[in-house]
């Protein structure tokens, strides 16, 4: 177990070196002039832009500049962001934490409708409700989020008048609301975006919850299960359930890139203050160290969401153990 | 009978198979004849004040958008844009994918071995955030860089495929009779490539919706095919500022992009499940 942790994570650290080199060469051989805001760099004139470059040490070779920026990296050092001359750890710090919360419950929401929708339809295997929920579980994964995203804005914010349509606190709630309040402010707006991520994602996790039990169905342990008299709803649960699991939890880790990518579209169409909005508007200013740092977390984020889905897959199913 | 005619027939009587097959060629057809189809010129603003935000109605079957052009117009011809990206972008990354995976499934353990772990790595890239980085990075994109892009960056699946395929084969008695009858490697190859065949078939047209939603993401963003050629991607992204006032805008293109991703699904699925009849249930 021990060997196949160090060998996981060894591969996950060279993947995350691999992404800060692609983002680091992309971002610096691009066309466009980082370094100053928009308005700034209108009326810049060459001897400002060459001062800002040397300030930070874009004069230097790329190879110069890539050699400290690891340096950095090693020192826990992320740089400065070149347009809100704040530095990157806490303009990211700020942005993570919403990113993070929206994806979490996005994730487990899926999951849990996608074990449910697929338990269901494996049970009631060839009859209508499969046939529905088949169609049901295609649609949701072959929807654009962005779209389904507008779709519930349109339908909850706007017609129904429900829920609020964009960004993640009320500006005009009262001071005195205190934390309950505001928590409940904040859940009120997640609702929208974290249910427009879920919808998607479960519709995937479905598909392959109903393939997963209708093997474990079809197998000996479960006909002897059977035979020995239990329910149909306990050889379900306990004996199909826990055998299809191993690789609905695969899958459930392998969609942390899709949850990302949703998030940067989902952020965009609620005004969701997190890491997909910030990346987004990095890119554009060409403000190298958030996106190379951006590109950095989002491949821990990835490597960490595969890593998971390995030990909780090893936990569940014992015939998976790395050492087994 | 072949197992091509086997697999057609079985594909044949799989009905939301061939629903999403018929589905996929209407729209694809209707994609070569936007011009024919169209009741306007997509790009055309007749009147940009007095004629925009037009309700569907008898002139405009969906409407007008902000710039009083035709949205079932610019619908289909927004479709040129997904679908030539879908097809093709999924048709050169199996390409790419199962070259990789059938020469690491063949070749010394060293080689397979490099050859995998450089997948390994490259499949934990976030593909979505280095696509994101090169379109607005190189402000207009070509279309043709699009595609090229979307399938350099998305043939690391197929590959593995592939390998684990042409590994599972490689010790069996059909490939020991052709070695034992003189074949080389060439010679084995011939013997696994129609069985390898299937497998890209399946991943190709699964990949094809993937892609569509991918590209339509990114133009969402306002990246890749600018305006004012519309794609289903900026049409969407239009349609926000005017959700409310004139939510057709957003809704037309976006019912285009979940039917014909759900058709290429269907249709995926069901070649899966006859192609691979065991994985069938």
């Amino acid at each position: 177990m021990l060997g196949f942790l160090a060998r996981r994570l060894a591969l996950a650290a060279l993947t995350v070196l691999a992404v800060v080199t692609i983002t680091f060469a992309l971002v610096h051989l691009a066309p466009g002039e980082p370094m100053l805001g928009n308005a700034e760099r209108m009326r810049a004139d060459s001897a400002t832009i060459a001062r800002q470059r040397a300030r930070f040490g874009l004069d230097r070779p790329i190879a110069t500049q890539f050699a400290f920026y690891l340096a950095n990296l090693a020192r826990g050092e992320l740089g400065e962001s070149f347009v809100r001359h704040r530095p990157v750890a806490l303009v990211l710090g700020e942005a993570l934490p919403n990113t993070l919360l929206l994806g979490a419950v996005a994730l487990a929401a899926s999951f849990l409708l996608g074990v449910a929708i697929g338990s269901v339809q494996a049970a009631r295997r060839g009859t209508w409700v499969d046939g529905v929920l088949s169609i049901g579980s295609l649609a949701c994964y072959s929807t654009p989020s962005f779209w389904l995203g507008l779709v519930l804005l349109l339908v909850f914010g706007q017609q129904l008048g429900w829920l609020p349509v964009a960004g993640m606190t009320d500006p005009a709630a009262p001071e005195h609301v205190g934390p309950l309040g505001r928590a409940l402010d904040v859940l009120r707006h997640l609702l929208l975006p974290a249910a427009t991520l879920a919808l998607v994602n479960a519709g995937a996790i479905a598909r392959f919850e109903r393939g997963a039990l209708v093997d474990a169905l079809g197998a000996e342990f479960v006909r002897t299960a059977r035979a020995k008299g239990l329910s149909p709803a306990a050889v379900l649960v306990k004996h199909a359930g826990r055998s299809a699991l191993a690789p609905v939890l695969t899958l459930a880790g392998l969609s942390v890139p899709a949850l990302l990518t949703g998030s940067v579209l989902v952020e965009s169409v609620f005004g969701w203050p997190g890491m997909g909005r910030v990346t987004y508007e990095a890119i554009f200013a060409r403000d190298y160290n958030v996106v190379t740092a951006a590109a950095m977390i989002a491949g821990i984020l990835v490597a960490l969401g595969s890593l998971l889905a390995d030990l909780a897959v090893a936990r569940a199913d014992p015939r998976q153990r790395p050492d087994a | 009978m072949s197992p091509w005619r086997l697999a057609w027939r079985r594909l044949r009587v799989n009905r939301a198979a061939v629903a999403g097959g018929v589905l996929a060629g209407l729209i694809a057809l209707a994609t070569i004849a936007a011009p024919l189809l169209a009741p306007a010129d997509p790009l055309a603003q007749p009147d940009p004040v007095g004629l925009q935000n037009l309700p569907p109605g008898a002139g405009h079957l969906l409407g007008t958008d902000g710039f009083s052009r035709d949205v079932l117009s610019r619908t289909l011809y927004g479709a040129r844009v997904s679908l030539a990206v879908g097809l093709l972008a999924a048709l050169l990354a199996v390409l790419v994918g199962g070259g990789v995976g059938f020469a690491a499934g063949l070749s010394r353990p060293a080689v397979d071995r490099l050859l995998m772990r450089g997948v390994d790595v490259a499949l934990a890239l976030p593909r979505v955030f280095l696509l994101l980085a090169v379109f607005a990075l190189w402000e207009g994109v070509p279309l043709a860089a699009v595609i090229l892009l979307i399938a350099g960056t998305g043939w690391f699946e197929s590959s593995r495929l592939v390998r684990a395929h042409v590994r599972s084969l490689r010790d069996s008695d059909f490939v020991a009779a052709a070695r034992a009858l003189g074949a080389g490697r060439a010679g084995v190859a011939r013997h696994l490539l129609p069985h390898v065949g299937a497998t890209l078939i399946v991943c190709a047209t699964l990949d094809i919706g993937n892609i569509i939603l991918l590209e339509a993401g990114l133009s969402y963003l306002g990246l890749g095919v600018q305006p004012p050629t519309p794609t289903w991607g900026n049409m969407i992204l239009e349609g926000k500022d005017l959700l409310f006032a004139a939510p057709w805008i957003a809704l037309a293109p976006g019912l285009a992009l979940l039917f014909t991703v759900v058709a290429f699904n269907l249709l995926g699925d069901g070649l899966r499940d006859a192609l691979d009849p065991r994985r069938a249930r």
